[in-house]
């Protein structure tokens, strides 16, 4: 299951950031985020509920880069 | 420049002009340390409380940090050496805002001018209501329904003209400035602008399923695809700056420790100041920008020109081209048969031709289509009857009473009749009526116009190895491949060959030659993926193609493969100039920086400078 979410980052660094970050959260299989469409492609493991998921990437990120926001 | 961007350049002035103005100021000791925190604060109070927010949850080596670290470090020195030369400490701030600010008004841009470009978007569709037009939206429009398109909106579903005639703009589809008319009974396809006068529309497709949203589909989930160069460069972003903030304090520590073990003056504010130029010039902003920019100006770029490239992997891929494999059909012949020539006839030509078509015309091959082509008239079924397929080799019917066998020359020994050989390159279809033999008519399938002129530009290019594969008969692969000058040709294959024999090509080619596969996406899904890049093209309307391929030509020219692989070329100079520059000139400044023989002023240059170049660098990759 994938899905893309709209995201708000300022500097490619940070989406990088944001990218390893989302990686780690559980359920999250894959995610690669683009800097330059300003976009998040998050894998789902099978399974994962989705929301309770991308509240966790939400917070991850936030720690990692405090002016970011995903829209979920 | 949006408000955030505005504010920012405030703050640089206000910063700039304070600056300015304290250095004409007789000022020092304590006042001058407060007065110019003034700039300093004005310009880089953000950046101090993300450092202090990025330390409290333990991200040290954040961009943030780093320009805090450097900025007040330099300023504790200018304090400690009592010297109150602040100037530095701001300048690097402040530099380093313009930076930043410069990137994301740059970054804006070139996202704004790629997106402005896919802006095929329709919003709505308008549907007749008693009597009046009303805009709903494209979702709820059920396969069926009439929708009206006035001059100067986008065709929002799919679908064939029920009346008016009009010409559509299809620029932003296929990169064709030609518009196309259209007019009753002609197919439609979203995405397209109507021009000239109102279109009545009978939807074929569901929004969804429609042309237009299966290339924003495309174009969207290409992001979710990261070539080799921005792995790279992401994995050495987070080696490099825990790397280089190690070496300032190995830089700021070890050579004093050792004077000090030696006996000799430690020189601590000489080792410190170079070990936060060191820290200036930690942070990896340029490259981690512009190499992503560039394959996104990249792949904008190719849209623009009617070629959706579905990643920056394949956009490096499509540059390693050395072997481009064409399947035939569609790609470099029209993929619509005509008939050529009718030899030996018995009868007059047109006879002949009337009773092929007739005895051919319940079949849809596209055999069966040409000779209905040719005969021009309007097909009477009723005088033909009892047909009997007999499957690859032809049709047996009666037309007008009399039985007419159709088709090749195996069809003609079942039915005994020796048929007379042709010397033509083509599709040969024998003729024989009540047994007894009537001649043959070669259809053949007709060579693009510019096709010759695209596989030229392809060697051009730097492509080493043309091949083409078809299902079609030796003599025919062979005329077209030395009138269109390609050397290495493989007739009479079934589609499971084809598969075959890309595999065969890819075992044998060379360490880093990347093989390409063009097909018209019919049929040769399986190729398409098997192959190092498939290349699908005329998509337009084909979804399978769409999944399939890899790379995606909107028309069906094939000069637009030589394009792609130019700008992927292009695109990937640019991608590896910035790296080696970018990488150089950070080495070189750290150095410099190490040696004593840079400033703060040249590593801010070392950050900003290269980066701003880098930047502008890939927005080339824009332009074609």
């Amino acid at each position: 299951m994938k899905k893309t979410y709209g995201i708000e980052v300022d500097c490619a660094a940070c989406a990088n950031k944001m990218e390893a970050a989302a990686r780690k959260v559980d359920g999250v299989k894959d995610c690669v985020v683009n800097f330059m469409t300003q976009k998040m492609a998050v894998e789902f493991q099978d399974g994962a509920d989705r929301s309770a998921v991308m509240e966790n990437v939400r917070k991850s990120c936030k720690r990692v880069e405090s002016d970011c926001e995903i829209f979920i | 420049m949006n408000k955030k961007q505005r504010m920012m350049l405030i703050r640089i002035i206000a910063a700039f002009i304070m600056m300015v103005a304290l250095a004409f100021l007789p000022v020092s000791g304590p006042l001058a340390f407060v007065l110019y925190l003034l700039p300093y604060l004005t310009v880089g109070y953000d950046i101090l409380l993300k450092a202090i927010k990025g330390i409290i949850r333990g991200q040290v080596f954040d961009e943030c940090f780093l320009m805090a670290t450097a900025t007040v470090g330099a300023i504790a020195l200018a304090l400690y050496e009592g010297t109150s030369d602040y100037t530095e400490a701001i300048a690097v701030m402040l530099f380093y805002q313009i930076g930043e600010l410069f990137q994301s008004y740059a970054v804006g841009k070139s996202r704004r001018s790629i997106t402005e470009l896919m802006d095929i978007r329709p919003d709505y569709a308008n549907v007749e209501r008693d009597g009046t037009l009303v805009k709903v939206d494209p979702d709820d429009i059920e396969v069926g329904s009439i929708i009206v398109v006035q001059p100067g909106e986008k065709v929002p579903i799919d679908g064939i003209v029920v009346s008016g005639s009009s010409s559509l703009n299809t620029s932003a589809l296929t990169g064709e400035s030609l518009p196309r008319s259209v007019e009753e009974g002609d197919e439609v396809i979203s995405g397209s602008i109507n021009m000239t006068s109102v279109l009545r529309i009978r939807t074929e497709k569901e929004f969804g399923e429609s042309t237009v949203s299966k290339i924003l589909d495309l174009v969207e989930n290409a992001s979710s695809r990261k070539s080799k160069s921005e792995d790279f460069i992401s994995k050495f972003a987070r080696v490099y700056t825990p790397a280089v903030c190690i070496g300032a304090l190995l830089l700021a520590l070890l050579p004093p420790l050792l004077s000090i073990a030696l006996g000799n003056d430690p020189g601590w504010e000489s080792w410190v100041y170079r070990a936060l130029t060191f820290l200036v010039i930690s942070c990896p902003c340029a490259l981690v920008i512009s190499i992503p920019l560039s394959f996104f100006a990249g792949i904008g770029g190719a849209s623009r020109e009617g070629i959706l490239v579905k990643g920056s992997n394949y956009l490096e891929t499509l540059s390693k081209t050395r072997i481009v494999v064409f399947d035939k059909t569609g790609t470099l012949t029209k993929g619509s048969f005509e008939v050529e020539g009718i030899h030996h006839s018995t009868m007059e030509n047109e006879m002949l031709v009337e009773y092929a078509a007739l005895a051919e015309s319940s079949s849809s091959h596209p055999i069966s289509r040409s000779l209905q082509k040719a005969y021009g008239k309007e097909i009477d079924r009723s005088r033909v009857s009892g047909v009997e397929e007999i499957s690859g080799n032809g049709v047996i019917a009666k037309v007008d009473g009399r039985s007419v066998a159709c088709g090749n020359d195996k069809l003609m020994r079942h039915i005994g009749v020796e048929p007379i050989p042709c010397h033509s390159a083509g599709t040969i279809i024998h003729v024989a009526i009540d047994g007894s033999y009537a001649g043959h008519i070669v259809i053949s399938d007709i060579v693009k116009d510019d096709a010759a002129d695209a596989i030229r530009a392809l060697r051009k290019a730097g492509v080493e190895r043309i091949v083409m594969l078809t299902g079609d008969r030796e003599k025919v692969a062979r005329s077209v491949a030395s009138s269109l000058g390609i050397d290495e040709v493989y007739s009479e294959l079934l589609p499971s060959g084809k598969v075959d024999k890309v595999e065969s090509l890819l075992r044998d080619k060379s360490g880093s030659a990347r093989l390409a596969f063009v097909g018209d996406g019919i049929n040769d899904a399986p190729v398409l993926s098997r192959s190092d890049i498939g290349i699908a093209m005329g998509a337009l309307g084909s979804d399978a193609a769409i999944e399939a391929a890899d790379v995606v030509l909107m028309d069906d020219d094939p000069m637009k493969i030589a394009t792609a692989i130019r700008i992927s070329r292009k695109c990937l100079r640019i991608v590896y100039q910035n790296i080696v520059f970018a990488i150089g000139i950070k080495a070189l400044c750290l150095l410099l920086g190490a040696l004593g023989l840079a400033d703060m002023w040249l590593a801010i240059f070392a950050d900003v400078g290269v980066m701003v170049i880098a930047v502008l660098n890939a927005i080339r990759a824009l332009r074609i």
